[in-house]
């Protein structure tokens, strides 16, 4: 088992890290088969005529959607000792709406690495922020998400 | 009926919603979101990372929590922030319940904001994943300039 802290001044340099930009075009059939996932049988997700008629005039994506574009993590090595890896959780902040037929880019960074003693031992912490932005350049969300390396 | 930010108060409860998903739930939703991790469907591959079996993805508790918000406000309400932080697995075919408390209003530059606490319970009553929101809702006087900043804390 190692010994001492995993999170070295060496790993955090990598703090600030960028990935490269993933694209994905937001296709109506894949929002419809995600809220289908989550049974959420909101008109706005699945309604043409409904979500026609709401203030926002089309159909739009449900609010974890974006979990959707294939993360892109930046690349560097943390090499860490540790295999295994669980989600830890995920802040969200909306700017605006993600549409059947936009697209939207994704560029994730690395913010943050912690570590902490857990009942299965050594546990590191990995905070990605990922900005989601549109074909218009707005920046339509972010997400802060945690990982847990263990 | 979506509620107007005058109807809610500190304190209100959000209309629960339950979830119960398969197996094959856990599958589709593999399917939409992209993630594959064996966790989430394969039990020989969950049992040996130490798990007791297939657990539900984390993001599908996200989605569960969205879902809870959006019904309430409906759709003339506006998401602006959801957390969500994953506190223990939970595992299919539970009866997993979605709840929320508002916990703070306030006008800010001329949005009508409501935070609310959120959380899931395990069919054992235990809080596995728990979270927070902020929403913008429709005033009943849109017109009137708000004071601002008028902020009421519980």
């Amino acid at each position: 088992m190692a010994q001492g802290p995993l999170v070295t001044e060496t790993v955090r340099k990598f703090i600030g890290a960028k990935s490269e930009a993933v694209t994905m075009d937001i296709e109506e059939g894949h929002i419809r088969r995600f809220a289908d996932a989550i049974q959420d049988p909101n008109p706005l997700y699945h309604d043409r005529v409904a979500a026609r008629a709401s203030r926002y005039g089309g159909i739009i994506a449900p609010p974890a959607f974006l979990r959707a574009i294939r993360m892109v993590l930046p690349k560097v090595d943390l090499n860490l000792p540790l295999t295994r890896l669980l989600d830890g959780g995920s802040d969200w902040e909306y700017y605006h709406p993600v549409r059947a037929g936009d697209t939207i880019t994704a560029v994730t960074r690395l913010a943050d690495i912690r570590e902490r003693e857990g009942r299965a031992g050594k546990m590191v912490f990995v905070i990605h922020e990922t900005t989601y932005t549109n074909q218009l350049r707005q920046v339509v969300a972010r997400q802060r998400s945690t990982m847990i390396r263990y | 009926m979506a509620p107007f930010w005058e109807d809610v108060e500190v304190g209100m409860e959000i209309p629960s919603l339950v979830k119960k998903p398969s197996s094959k739930e856990l599958v589709m939703w593999a399917g939409a979101s992209g993630d594959f991790y064996q966790i989430h469907y394969d039990k020989d591959f969950a049992t040996g990372t130490g798990l007791s079996g297939i657990i539900v993805h984390g993001a599908l508790k996200n989605s569960y929590l969205g879902q809870l918000v959006t019904d309430w406000i409906g759709p003339e309400g506006t998401l602006r922030k959801l957390s969500v932080s994953y506190r223990a697995m939970d595992y299919p075919n539970d009866n997993l319940t979605c709840k929320g408390k508002v916990t703070r209003k306030e006008v800010q530059r001329g949005q009508h904001l409501v935070e609310c606490n959120l959380w899931l319970e395990n069919g054992k009553g235990e809080k596995t994943t728990v979270g927070s929101a902020t929403v913008a809702l429709s005033s009943r006087h849109p017109r009137r300039s708000p004071r601002r900043r008028a902020a009421t804390k519980a």
